[in-house]
């Protein structure tokens, strides 16, 4: 059945009429998702999309007109934190977040909001999710999958096509590809999708692809080793070669005071059973050496 | 973006908290002329700090106490200009020194695994916090703030009493709740006293009073939040930053200068510190980690290019684009002008993929750039094309 996102999304797209909401929407369309609605607020009852999608105002109008269940925004960052609230609110289930530059603050109410509501945020700051041959929810090339039965968690965007196009490459497709992003505060963690892959009957090895900061990996390895035992688990870490003290872009990737080194993640990983790759071309040679055959 | 002490306890004023007065100096006659000030106000002694943005300074030799305003002077002017681990020092910051009875810490940080605001207050204070946690964790109170509501008056008095300020709970709560009104009035990521400390101040009429005050103030601000705050980028120390930092930085770009000659121009933060690992798994070594960002343009590829080539180091670059947000032809338009520009000719290895990536080769063709398809690929080519363009970094 995939997780997150599958046959079942009715999606509705937050910033549909701007060009980033527009060129991906069409993608996601164009990959065989369920599009159901855009909002863009002020330009209700316009078509998107060469007239494929109704647009409307508000997201409670489109979850009423449409039964849309899955939300993706692209609204900037300055109205993002609003436009998550805005879909947890008017009922949406699961909402994606690719606005990048959102401050943090923001999020803690966003977040706790998403939360109350009992619907699940993934990102911000994040390229979204796919179950190949599915559905395709944000901003993640399409091409780079394959079919298969492998979950792919990662806090990247591009590292993330990286590690899936070398697994696709190598014939070893995937059941649902997840970016949870890179920013400090998000909705969904490693360990909560590792959660999600462990109770899906379509997803029989796991591929994390995690960066230095914070100890997020150590958390989800640390859980994996426990309730992860007989599956196959591979992983990724970005940041061996990252100095102490500089921040690497992404507001989460500083290593400080010796914590959230890649030495540290691999060390939690290894520990917990996981094969770690020096290159993300390595994932699925490695997954088959942990006894995947798919 | 960190702010100076003297920047960061301002916004502590600004929000209502106690705080010593002070007066920042740029020469050793200004530290005098402000020094003096304070011992004819009644202080018998006062304090020059080093205004670095760096924690030890009071280990390093930058902050010392001063007598008189021949001392201040002669004081000050050894701390002008020392270097503390890497910064000169530009400014001092001069306070009458405090009669401290005890010292605390307290601070507000965001907390990325439980999605909220942590406070931390430690009975332990004056001394470096890291420590603190690694020999005496239970020295180290935590409470989170409410998401919604901020913080409370129930937590911030559990907190004080958990300090061990009962005495002072008032003021105690004030200054807890202050740090996170603080944090949200400023969007700050961290907003930290070390020490906040009872001190014993002149009463009325001749008595002595004890108050809890703000000593130190660290403070850093989230930079994704800068421009709708009015008059903090003004705040940014022209002196801490390197040209080339403030050239990424308003270029839109995410740029670290290493050590090595491969300079790096990828899409993305994880995938630019992957690069980096496989530059150096592939027997190079990295000139920079640069992150042109998601949905980069030509302008910034261009802006890009010409921060990798002002480091005289770099003898080759190697660009891994993998498109998503980002198009790979406009990435690949950006490159063709940009080398059209360049002002000194360095071999350059381009990985396009993704998004666009056709079209992208289509240019790369006619341009003659020399291509790569895979990244492990892209790496030995690019540290190949550096070897052979003399010195290649050695390997540590």
């Amino acid at each position: 059945m995939s997780i997150l996102v599958g046959r079942d999304t009715r999606l509705v797209v937050q910033g549909i009429t701007g060009r980033e909401g527009g060129f991906h929407a069409r993608a996601s369309l164009e990959y065989g998702t369920n599009v159901v609605a855009g909002v863009t607020p002020g330009k209700g009852g316009q078509r998107a999309l060469d007239g494929a999608v109704p647009v409307f105002d508000t997201v409670a109008e489109a979850v009423r007109e449409t039964g849309a269940n899955t939300s993706l925004i692209f609204v900037p960052a300055a109205g993002a934190p609003d436009a998550v609230m805005e879909a947890a609110e008017s009922g949406i289930a699961t909402i994606f977040c690719i606005t990048e530059g959102i401050p943090a603050l923001d999020m803690i109410a966003a977040v706790e909001v998403v939360r109350a509501r009992g619907a699940r945020l993934i990102g911000p700051n994040c390229p979204g999710a796919t179950s190949p041959g599915r559905a395709k929810v944000g901003i993640i090339p399409g091409s780079i999958h394959l079919e298969g039965r492998v979950g792919v968690v990662s806090r990247s965007g591009t590292l993330t096509y990286e590690a899936v196009q070398a697994m696709t490459d190598a014939g070893v497709g995937q059941s649902t590809c997840v970016g949870i992003g890179g920013d400090p505060i998000i909705g969904t963690t490693f360990l909560d999708v590792l959660q999600l892959f462990a109770a899906d009957d379509e997803t029989d090895a796991i591929v994390l692809i995690g960066e230095i900061g914070g100890a997020a990996e150590e958390t989800a390895a640390a859980w994996a080793g426990e309730h992860l035992v007989d599956v196959p688990k591979v992983a990724f870490i970005a940041g061996r070669t990252a100095p102490e003290g500089k921040r690497m872009g992404h507001a989460g990737a500083i290593i400080s005071g010796g914590a959230g080194t890649a030495a540290s993640k691999v060390d939690a990983l290894e520990a917990a059973g996981f094969r770690v790759a020096g290159s993300p071309t390595e994932l699925p040679g490695l997954l088959r050496d942990a006894g995947y055959r798919g | 973006m960190k702010l100076q002490e003297a920047d960061a306890k301002s916004l502590l004023v600004a929000q209502g908290l106690p705080v010593p007065v002070w007066e920042v100096a740029n020469t050793a006659p200004e530290a005098r002329a402000a020094a003096e000030r304070f011992l004819a106000d009644g202080a018998d002694k006062v304090v020059i700090k080093a205004q670095v943005l760096i924690g030890g300074r009071g280990k390093a030799g930058g902050v010392k106490l001063a007598a008189s305003g021949a001392e201040a002077e002669a004081v000050a002017g050894q701390i002008l200009g020392m270097d503390i681990k890497g910064m000169t020092v530009h400014k001092v910051l001069v306070g009458p020194a405090a009669d401290i009875v005890k010292e605390f810490y307290l601070a507000a940080v965001l907390d990325r695994a439980e999605r909220g605001i942590l406070l931390m207050g430690s009975a332990e204070g004056g001394v470096e916090i890291e420590r603190v946690a690694e020999t005496n964790p239970e020295a180290i109170v935590r409470l989170h703030a409410h998401p919604l509501l901020g913080l409370q008056d129930f937590a911030a008095r559990e907190l004080a009493f958990a300090m061990g300020l009962g005495a002072h709970l008032k003021a105690a709560v004030a200054i807890a709740k202050g740090l996170v009104t603080t944090m949200k009035a400023y969007d700050a990521d961290l907003v930290e006293i070390n020490p906040l400390a009872i001190v014993r101040e002149a009463g009325p009429d001749g008595t002595t009073v004890e108050r809890l005050v703000c000593l130190d103030a660290k403070i850093t601000l989230d930079d994704s939040a800068l421009a709708r705050h009015a008059g903090l980028e003004d705040l940014r120390d022209p002196d801490e930053e390197a040209p080339e930092d403030k050239e990424a930085r308003e270029a839109g770009l995410t740029f670290i200068k290493l050590d090595g000659t491969i300079g790096c121009m990828v899409n993305g933060a994880g995938l630019a510190m992957a690069t980096m690992d496989l530059v150096k798994r592939a027997g190079g070594q990295p000139a920079n980690f640069l992150d042109i960002g998601g949905g980069a343009r030509a302008d910034k590829v261009a802006a890009a290019m010409q921060l990798i080539l002002a480091d005289p180091k770099v003898n080759a670059i190697l660009v891994n684009i993998f498109g998503g947000i980002t198009r790979g032809d406009e990435v690949a338009q950006g490159l063709i002008e940009a080398r059209a520009q360049q002002t000194r000719d360095v071999p350059m290895v381009v990985r396009i993929v993704g998004t666009n990536a056709t079209e992208a080769a289509a240019l790369l063709e006619e341009a003659r750039f020399q291509t790569a398809g895979s990244l492990d690929e892209a790496a030995a080519k690019a540290v190949e094309a550096s070897r052979a363009a003399g010195t290649v970094g050695t390997v540590a």
